[in-house]
């Protein structure tokens, strides 16, 4: 059985002393060991063992320490080789370490129930435990045609299906071509076809690319408020809630530890983490503030500098704020300008988290970079799942090859092999195509026939 | 009363296949019909072949069939079609002569051992216990038997029509057939109406041919079957067909009788072909084409009919007669017969297996046109298989089903069975998923050896189609690792006006250039003493099939691929007579499919519509309990 290799999240999502992230298929092993550096390789270890080691990424910075459960098929929960990773509770680090996993070929996000479906598959449930498998696939295609699971796939499928029935004329014009080659109709022009299959290219190039954004607006972007005690970061996060969602006091250090919350902006989820306060005394800046908001910040796609106009400036935490993360990741913004609306204290945005001045061009802000100038509409068909990028990428490879053979001048039947892979990759995204369309489209345009 | 191992009825190319290769694995056939001179008649087309439909012929005759056999000495033009195209959709087509094709299909069964031409209607099928057991006639005692294939063509409940005048019959002549549709109903099958249509027929020398675009066949012609002796190849002498065209005019005429075409004013309830449309249908649903293209098509050698291709009408007579007066050098022209279409009933096929058993009942088989397509060669195809099963089965033999993988057979097969049909269904290439290995060329190397191993193919062809095979492979292999150096070789690249190579390349990728035949790549320097080069250029067919294959060998290879994808669905088989309802998680429109259509496979199961891709996954769960 040649399946992926599938990845998911085994504890639930938020915040907890430790995450496990479960790792099963034929490839759990060698996927582990590109990114897992412990004395030794998980390919090597025995079923049933536990291995101390780092996480590193593909630029062999650390991201967390983990503890590693090894499990050998077919004496695992799925039966197949599987392994368990267990990390910091910390959502950033998981999702950090999930992404690693998926960006290896063949590997990719688990479906809803589908470890449970392979341990099925590989006889390791009964048949009770079984029935409730089907009921999870269940619900989850009845969700899906619903379409209330994500809108999202809405905008995405009705693009790919036009991609499809693009596809499949170009296909009917040359099947025209070979299965009534005695009629007298006329058959398509190949730089007319190869200019068709071009733009068709272009538009999945489109797709593609939306996925960089795609991503961010499906997983969310991870938003780390920081900044001196009492310069307003939990008033900004309950400002942009519109609820009291964390303690705001005047008594500087309320917050003690990360407070996560999510919430829609434009369609664009983002993920806010209200950090305690970073302390400074008179030039020197408090480390252990620092390391306490550190791995957020680390994490962050984007760090909400947060500074107020009554304590001014502190170029101490913002350079080190510089080593931690990157210059185009933050966002320096100036609060309580209710209190000093004429403050010089240079800021990207200004803003007051009493009585929401500004609050509009922060979220712009946080739009722009999160996805950064892309014209991205809440009715944009964007690509937010790995799977659908990778059959949007197969169907590109299909279509260059079929462009190939137009400009080799191959007769039909070669060029429509790729044509119908393309459309078969496109097909799996959202339903399935059959040769009949095909014919269908034929005897529906043309008239052939003696 | 009499007992045969296997009762066909109807003597028609689905008939004459089964009863022919039931008697030769060693069963006794009876095969009823009403006319014994009219075995494997040409009802409509005087034509055997054509796209997709001559590749069907080439895996009847590598499996052992008589179609290709009978088609060879009666054809009397033969066109290899789409050759500008590459081999995958090259198709083998021939016209016949109508009267000396039914004559060799007379001779062929005639001297059939085991097996007895029953001259009889049947009227109706006898079971017991859900089991066949024979079948009743209409001027004698019933007569018994095993297995029972009906492929009773058009004739069931046949109706004709000509304008609004309706004629009771099977084809022009010919008595229609009752009581078998009702017999079939009464133990419980589901029936359907079909209709479908033929031209006028025409005098030869009443037409003025001077003034026709003329269409002769190949020069030098293939014939279908591996068993035809290619020296005393063609037969009979070689004839042209013509071409004219339909104009405003022409339409004119024809829209006049629409108020008294049978298919318009709703008299026809069967549903017709669409890639076979009447000429009014063509006008209607084609109103922007201000002409169509006729084919004349010889009837004979010596018959003075003339087959009008491309003008099939059920529109009055007088109205086909006014029309074809205005077509270009028709303008003096004798109408023998007009056109008519003929309605008559199907049995939709999702009722039957893939062994064309019907699901109902043990022992009764399906074949041809009753089964919902149309053609001859189609018709011939499932003849085959479903003689072949029902031996195999009476024999206590595994069953023998094609894959779509190996043979148009079996996506015919397929398709009908999974999808049913609601209109006459007629073979494509494109419906052939693995079109680029399913070729008329290698036939043989596909299906030989199933022929053989049934004992329909001489010992002899078969060792020289696996003594071929060894010369394919080695000469391959032998391609894909002999290396010319650029000054071997570049004199002969310049000469050929392809580009020069700078050091070294194998003959492999040399020959995937278009504009270089592999022969010349073997020939060029007149040097190589290498066996596998010898025995290739010793034997054209394998040469041209290690050419294919070089050639195209990166398409051939994605074939090969997506087929290994869905293999694993392929094999993974669901029991005979499972159950789809006792899986309550399944869709509701997914379970009645199911078991409407009880597939064998979930390769099968995924390919009916309204299975969705979620009720093969708990089938794939539930199948592992
Ligand atoms: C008018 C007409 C137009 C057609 N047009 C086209 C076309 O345009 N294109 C195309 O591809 N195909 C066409 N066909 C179809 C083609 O002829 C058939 O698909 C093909 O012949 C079917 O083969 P078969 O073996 O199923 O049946 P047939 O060839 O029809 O043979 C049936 C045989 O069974 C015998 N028979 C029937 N019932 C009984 C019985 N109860 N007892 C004993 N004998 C019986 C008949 O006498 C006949 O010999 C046309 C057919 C007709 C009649
Ligand atoms: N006038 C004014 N007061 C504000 C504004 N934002 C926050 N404050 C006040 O500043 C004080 C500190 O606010 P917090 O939101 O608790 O500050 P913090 O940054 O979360 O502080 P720590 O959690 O202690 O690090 C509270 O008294 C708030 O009411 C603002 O925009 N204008
Ligand atoms: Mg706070």
């Amino acid at each position: 059985m040649n399946e992926d290799t599938i990845v998911a999240l085994a504890t639930p999502a938020g915040v907890g002393a430790i995450s496990i992230i479960r790792v099963s298929g034929s490839k759990a092993f060698a996927v582990t060991d590109r990114f897992f550096f412990g004395k030794i390789k998980i390919e090597n270890a025995a079923t049933h063992t536990l291995h101390y080691g780092y996480i590193k990424n593909q630029d062999e910075e650390k991201i967390d320490d983990v503890l590693i459960s090894v499990f050998r098929a077919p004496n695992s929960y799925t039966g197949e080789d599987s392994i368990e990773i267990n990390t910091h509770g910390n959502p950033l680090i998981v999702q950090k370490i999930i992404e690693l996993l998926v960006s290896v070929d063949e590997v990719r996000l688990a479906e809803p129930g589908e470890f449970t479906k392979r341990a099925f598959l590989n006889s390791r449930l009964d048949l009770t435990e079984a029935e409730a498998v089907a009921d999870v696939i269940n619900s989850r295609t009845e969700a899906s045609f619903r379409g209330a699971r994500n809108q999202l796939d809405g905008f995405l499928s009705a693009r790919v299906n036009d991609l499809r029935s693009q596809l499949l004329n170009l296909s009917s014009f040359i099947e025209l071509e070979l299965d009534f080659a005695e009629e007298d109709i006329e058959f398509v022009n190949l730089d007319e076809l190869s200019k068709r299959v071009d733009s068709i290219i272009i538009e999945i190039d489109t797709l593609l690319e939306s996925y960089e954004f795609g991503r961010v607006i499906r997983d969310g972007v991870n938003v780390a408020i920081v900044g001196r005690p009492n310069v307003g970061k939990s008033s900004l996060l309950n400002y942009i809630l519109k609820e009291s969602r964390a303690i705001v006091s005047e008594i500087p250090g309320t917050t003690r530890d990360v407070i996560r919350e999510e919430v829609s902006i434009n369609g664009i989820l983002f993920r806010l983490f209200d950090t305690a306060g970073i302390r400074i005394s008179e030039d020197t800046i408090e480390r252990e503030g620092i390391l306490r908001s550190q791995e957020t910040v680390r994490n962050s796609d984007v760090i909400i500098f947060l500074e107020d106009v009554k304590q001014g400036e502190s170029r101490e935490l913002q350079k080190d704020l510089l080593d931690l993360s990157s210059p185009d990741k933050i966002i320096k913004v100036l609060n309580k300008i209710d209190l000093d609306s004429t403050s010089e204290i240079s800021a990207d945005v200004k803003i007051s988290a009493k009585t929401g001045e500004g609050i509009d061009r922060l979220f712009f802000k946080l739009k722009e970079k999160a996805i950064g100038s892309s014209s991205y509409t809440e009715k944009t068909a964007i690509v937010t799942n790995l799977r659908h990028h990778n059959c949007l990428k197969k169907s590109r490879e299909n279509l260059i090859n079929a462009r190939e053979s137009i400009i080799k001048k191959m007769s039909g039947e070669f060029i429509s092999v790729d044509l119908r892979n393309a459309e078969m990759t496109l097909a799996e995204i959202i339903g399935e195509v059959t040769t009949e369309d095909i014919l269908n489209n034929i005897f529906m345009k043309f008239c052939i026939g003696k | 009363m009499k007992k045969f191992d296997i009762v066909v009825v109807g003597g028609g190319h689905a008939g004459i296949e089964a009863a022919s290769v039931g008697a030769r694995m060693g069963c006794s056939v009876g095969l009823i019909t009403m006319d014994r001179y009219a075995l494997g008649r040409l009802s409509c087309n005087p034509a055997i072949g054509g796209t997709a439909k001559g590749h069907l012929v080439r895996e009847i005759d590598a499996l052992g069939g008589i179609m290709g056999k009978i088609a060879d000495p009666t054809g009397i033009q033969f066109r290899m079609l789409n050759k500008s195209k590459g081999p995958a959709v090259w198709s083998l087509r021939c016209q016949s002569d109508r009267k000396l094709y039914s004559a060799e299909a007379y001779r062929v069964i005639d001297s059939t051992e085991n097996l007895e031409i029953v001259e009889d209607s049947a009227i109706g099928v006898l079971t017991e216990n859900g089991k066949v057991v024979g079948v009743k006639t209409q001027s004698r005692n019933d007569i018994l038997c095993n297995a029972l294939i009906l492929s009773s063509g058009t004739f069931l409940n046949g109706l004709m029509h000509t304008g609004l005048n309706k004629t009771i019959g099977g084809r022009h002549g010919e008595q229609s057939s009752t009581g078998i549709t009702e017999s079939l109903v009464n133990l419980g099958f589901e029936y359907g109406r079909l209709k479908t249509g033929t031209p006028p027929r025409l005098r030869k020398d009443t037409i003025n041919w001077n003034i026709l675009e003329e269409q002769p066949g190949d020069e030098n012609p293939e014939p279908f079957s591996y068993q035809t002796d290619i020296s005393k190849f063609p037969v009979l002498p070689q004839v042209s067909c013509h071409i004219s065209y339909t104009d405003k005019e022409v339409h004119k005429i024809l829209e006049k009788g629409f108020e008294f075409s049978p298919m318009f004013t709703g008299r026809i309830q069967g549903v017709g072909p669409r890639y076979c449309p009447s000429i009014e249908d063509k006008i209607v649903r084609f109103a922007d084409k201000e002409k169509h293209q006729l084919f004349l098509e010889p009837e004979g050698l010596d018959s003075d009919l003339i087959y009008l291709n491309g003008f099939s009408s059920s529109l009055p007579a007088e109205i086909q007669y006014e029309a074809l007066k205005k077509i270009k050098g028709l303008e003096n022209v004798e109408m023998v017969r007009p056109g008519y279409a003929v309605e008559y009933d199907f049995f939709p096929p999702h009722q039957v297996d893939l062994t064309l058993e019907t699901k109902l009942i043990d022992g009764l088989y399906f074949a041809g046109q009753i089964n919902g397509t149309s053609g001859y060669e189609e018709a011939a195809a499932q003849g085959l298989i479903a003689g072949i099963n029902a031996a195999l089965k009476i024999q206590g033999k595994p069953e023998f089903i094609l894959k779509r993988s190996q043979a148009y057979i079996g996506v015919l097969i397929d398709d009908l069975v999974t999808k049913s049909t609601d209109e006459p269904y007629r073979m494509f290439t494109s419906r052939a998923e693995h079109r680029l290995l399913l070729r008329q060329d290698n036939a043989d190397r596909r299906l030989m050896k199933f022929g053989f191993d049934f004992g329909l193919i001489p010992k002899e062809l078969f060792e020289k189609v696996n003594i071929r095979e060894k010369t394919i492979v080695g000469g391959i292999d032998y391609c894909q690792t002999k290396k010319y150096h650029a000054r071997e070789i570049n004199t002969f690249l310049n000469a050929t006006n392809s580009n020069e190579i700078d050091s070294t390349e194998t003959i492999s990728k040399l020959c995937k250039r278009p504009e270089i035949h592999l022969k010349q790549l073997l020939e060029f320097n007149g040097s190589i003493n290498e066996k596998a080069a010898i025995d290739l250029l010793k034997d054209e067919i394998a040469l041209q099939q290690t050419e294919i294959e070089l050639k195209y060998e990166g398409y051939i290879q994605r074939q090969y691929e997506a087929i290994a994808k869905l293999e694993r669905y392929e094999t993974t088989t669901i029991p005979l007579n499972f159950d789809f309802n006792k899986i309550k998680h399944l869709s509701t429109e997914g379970k009645s499919k199911l078991n409407k259509v009880k597939p064998r496979s979930i390769g099968q199961a995924s390919r009916i519509s309204g299975v969705t891709p979620s009720d093969i996954s708990i089938l794939l769960v539930y199948l592992k309990n």
